[in-house]
């Protein structure tokens, strides 16, 4: 009898090289076109969330900063607002170069900052921050063909505060389009992802932005509250949870201060019984597992037609199974390091109230580093409408799967949530997919694809997920104001 | 002998109804009796919008439109029956006229192909909102509530609109005027009474999407800012609408603020 060893197949490890980054060990506040020394005194750590070791300092904003930060972006504002377009067109388009140009250091950087795998902020975060910036440069010289032929003027000091889970890409999604419409901008990046705005800062200096134009102004949420409290601020811009977009929205009430909210989502992405199962199956995962599933638009609940429910769930985590998580620096992880130990904690919080509500849960096995913040892919089956899994947010690597018979229940259910982001379709019938996609109450509908982005298609929420849009002619009109 | 008169009994609008206000109250002006909606009025008003939004939403541009269209002949028709001046009347009709215009020209003002650097065909098109709150102010009575539903309903939208508080009886003969137009029952709803008792309530409510406030009024705008924000509804914030470039001028800003952009990615080969 012969004996047949098993082969274990595997792949050897592939980091990527850190060495060509240039980090400082600590960051001032960028006012006024330089690093300055924060009014507050301090200096916070930025972790590497996969080793839980330090990577930089960098200033706390204190109350006195954001001072300093409207008074600075102020005195800028008349002589931007007076450049010609085509001038201003010329820093966006130098910008968009030096990100190009850049994009290794900024990806490794994005990378061990946040715990996001190397392969995905070298091939969407970096890349299309760059788009982005260049999309709207081209848009400074031509801004009243963006808005229909309105008069149009810029609103002023707009104040723009970003999440963690994309850093550099939300920042250009906040600062093109406000630069290209004559703002000028002070940006508040993420608490636990401030690097790559301040090598971003670098590269504002590089290309020789005006001081002033852009302000980063680090720090966590009080340094946030602040900002969008301080006097002198035209326009709030706020990328995050819905808790906190509510609070920011009232916090503006009564003031006239034009807002635009990106919130949070619960986005269903819908498998129909006459779906390309394997390619279905692809798109649930790069919806859900995508970025450890910090992603807004996330397919967090997945509608699974029950005819197609056992294959697709088989076939589902089969395929979950191979995801490698561990080393985001490693080219070959698809699942890296859950961003902070705080969002860690919240995704097991959820995790163990989906299993106490009776859905039953399969983690995949895998072996994690002793150190850093880590969360296996996991799947929740048996899920009912009613479950906080299947209501609330989760922001981490756990799909929620329901099902359903009709298409009809699929859009009801799909459409039951006080968010409405985004959303996913698999099937392969045209009619079928243009009528739900027009049914959902969601601002991006895929078909057949998920978590794709590009600087000329509109991104926002519907309902709780907020309001305004970042991307095309649309993301133009949150930094304009009409003249009459 | 002089004939006695055969007074009116005004009622609210409400799912495509002429009702009392559930609370059995009532204001008094011009020698008239007239509702006085309580919060359970708001709250049944906002619960036919809801029923009849995603049917308004549905019919084609062009149905919308010509519904529209429909409403602007029976104001007109009604001549002198809306207590209002002639320059009033007319004016909002020519309101109603030019947002009847607007419900099919919307997408192609607003929305268009993404050319997104992949193989999809992905674009983007405005759609309604969903349920709008609207408060009209107290004048003109007719014309600054027409300025303010006229848009509401060619994005798509349906409306809950709080009345002129001192002179509601202009708004309660237009809902008799829509109510013999094609406009379906819940799509507009019309209420009578304190502005200061309703606007709360309305503000307040969970299946609100949206608010258009053009009372005037900066502490009721901060407090409907305020509440608002607890389901993260959309505001805007007008002066009343005085004359016809008032209601039109600013059209595509009103618009907009009722609209929400939707954007769909689908492939192209295989």
């Amino acid at each position: 009898m012969s004996v047949r060893t098993t082969v274990v197949w595997d792949y050897a490890p592939a980091p990527e090289s850190a060495d060509h980054v240039r980090l400082k060990d600590r960051y001032g506040l960028f006012i006024d076109g330089d690093f300055s020394e924060p009014a507050s005194g301090r200096f916070v750590p930025s972790i590497n969330p996969a080793t839980e070791e330090p990577i930089a300092e960098v200033a706390y904003g204190g109350p006195d900063d954001v001072v300093a930060a409207v008074q600075s972006a102020r005195a800028a504002h008349p002589k931007w607002a007076a450049l010609p377009g085509l001038e201003r067109a010329k820093y966006l388009f130098r910008i968009a170069r030096l990100i190009q140009e850049r994009a290794r250091e900024l990806a490794v950087v994005e990378t061990l900052d946040g715990g996001k795998p190397l392969r995905e902020s070298r091939d969407v975060d970096i890349p299309l921050a760059a788009a982005h910036f260049f999309h709207y440069a081209g848009w400074a010289d031509k801004l009243r063909y963006g808005v229909n032929a309105r008069e149009v003027s810029p609103l002023g000091v707009v104040g723009q505060i970003v999440p963690w889970n994309f850093p550099l890409l939300m920042a250009a999604w906040k600062l093109a389009p406000a630069l290209a419409c004559g703002n000028v901008a002070i940006l508040k990046p993420a608490e636990t992802t401030p690097l790559t705005a301040l090598l971003l800062a670098e590269i504002c200096q590089e290309a020789e932005l005006p001081p002033g134009v852009v302000t980063v102004l680090t720090g966590d949420g009080d340094t946030g509250a602040a900002l969008v409290r301080a006097p002198g601020l035209n326009k709030v811009a706020f990328t995050g949870s819905t808790a906190v977009g509510r609070d920011i929205q009232a916090a503006l009430a009564g003031t006239n201060i034009p807002l635009t909210l990106e919130l949070g989502g619960k986005s269903a992405n819908i498998v129909f019984e006459d779906a390309a199962l394997d390619q279905a199956v692809e798109g649930i995962v790069n919806g859900i597992f995508f970025n450890q599933g910090h992603v807004c638009c996330a397919g967090s609940r997945l509608l699974i037609q029950e005819s197609v429910h056992d294959e697709v769930i088989a076939k589902l985590w089969q395929r979950m199974r191979r995801l490698r998580v561990g080393d985001p620096l490693d080219k070959n992880t698809d699942v890296g390091a859950i961003n902070s130990a705080e969002q860690l904690a919240r995704i097991e919080a959820l995790v163990a109230a989906g299993e106490e509500e009776g859905a039953s849960r399969q983690t995949i096995e895998c072996e994690l580093p002793e150190r850093g913040y880590w969360f296996a892919p996991t799947l929740f089956t048996d899920v009912s409408p009613a479950h906080r899994i299947a209501v609330e947010e989760i922001f981490g690597p756990v799909v929620s799967v329901l099902t359903f018979r009709t298409q009809a229940e699929a859009i009801e259910k799909a459409n039951n949530s006080r968010y409405g982001l985004a959303a996913g379709i698999w099937t392969d019938k045209g009619a079928k997919a243009f009528e739900v996609a027009s049914a959902l109450q969601a601002g991006v509908v895929w078909q057949n694809t998920y978590n794709h982005f590009d600087p000329t298609a509109a991104f926002g929420g519907y309902k709780e997920s907020g309001f305004g849009r970042e991307g095309g002619p649309a993301g133009l009109r949150p930094y304009l104001q009409i003249v009459q | 002998m002089t004939r006695l008169t055969v007074r009116k009994t005004y009622k609210l609008w409400i799912g495509g109804a002429f009702v009392r206000s559930e609370s059995g109250r009532y204001d008094e002006t011009d020698g008239f009796n007239f509702p006085r909606a309580s919060r359970k009025d708001v709250r049944d008003a906002v619960a036919a919008a809801r029923k009849a939004a995603g049917p308004w939403a549905a019919r084609t541009a062009y149905n919308r439109g010509q519904i529209l269209y429909r409403a602007a002949e029976a104001v007109e028709s009604r001549g002198d029956g809306l207590g209002v001046s002639r320059e009033e009347r007319e004016a909002s009709v020519d309101v109603l006229l030019h947002y009847a215009g607007w419900t099919d020209k919307l997408p192609a003002v607003l929305g268009g192909v993404n050319p997104v650097a992949a193989p999809f065909l992905s674009f983007s098109l405005p759609e309604p909102t969903g349920v709008v709150g609207v408060v009209a102010p107290d004048a003109p009575a007719l014309l600054g509530l027409v300025a303010e539903i006229a848009p509401v309903l060619a994005a798509g939208n349906v409306a809950v609109a709080i009345l002129s508080e001192t002179a509601p009886l202009a708004g309660l003969d237009f809902a008799e005027a829509l109510g013999v137009s094609d406009v379906p029952g819940g799509v507009v709803n019309l209420l009578s009474g304190r502005r200061g008792e309703l606007a709360g309530a309305l503000g307040a409510h969970r299946d609100l999407n949206a608010i258009v406030d053009a009372a005037g009024d900066a502490e009721l705008s901060a407090e409907l800012d305020r509440l608002a924000a607890e389901t993260i509804k959309r505001v805007r914030h007008g002066e009343p609408a005085r004359s016809y470039e008032d209601a039109v001028g600013d059209a595509l800003e009103r618009l907009e603020a009722v609209t929400e952009l939707k954007t769909a990615w689908h492939p192209v080969g295989a």
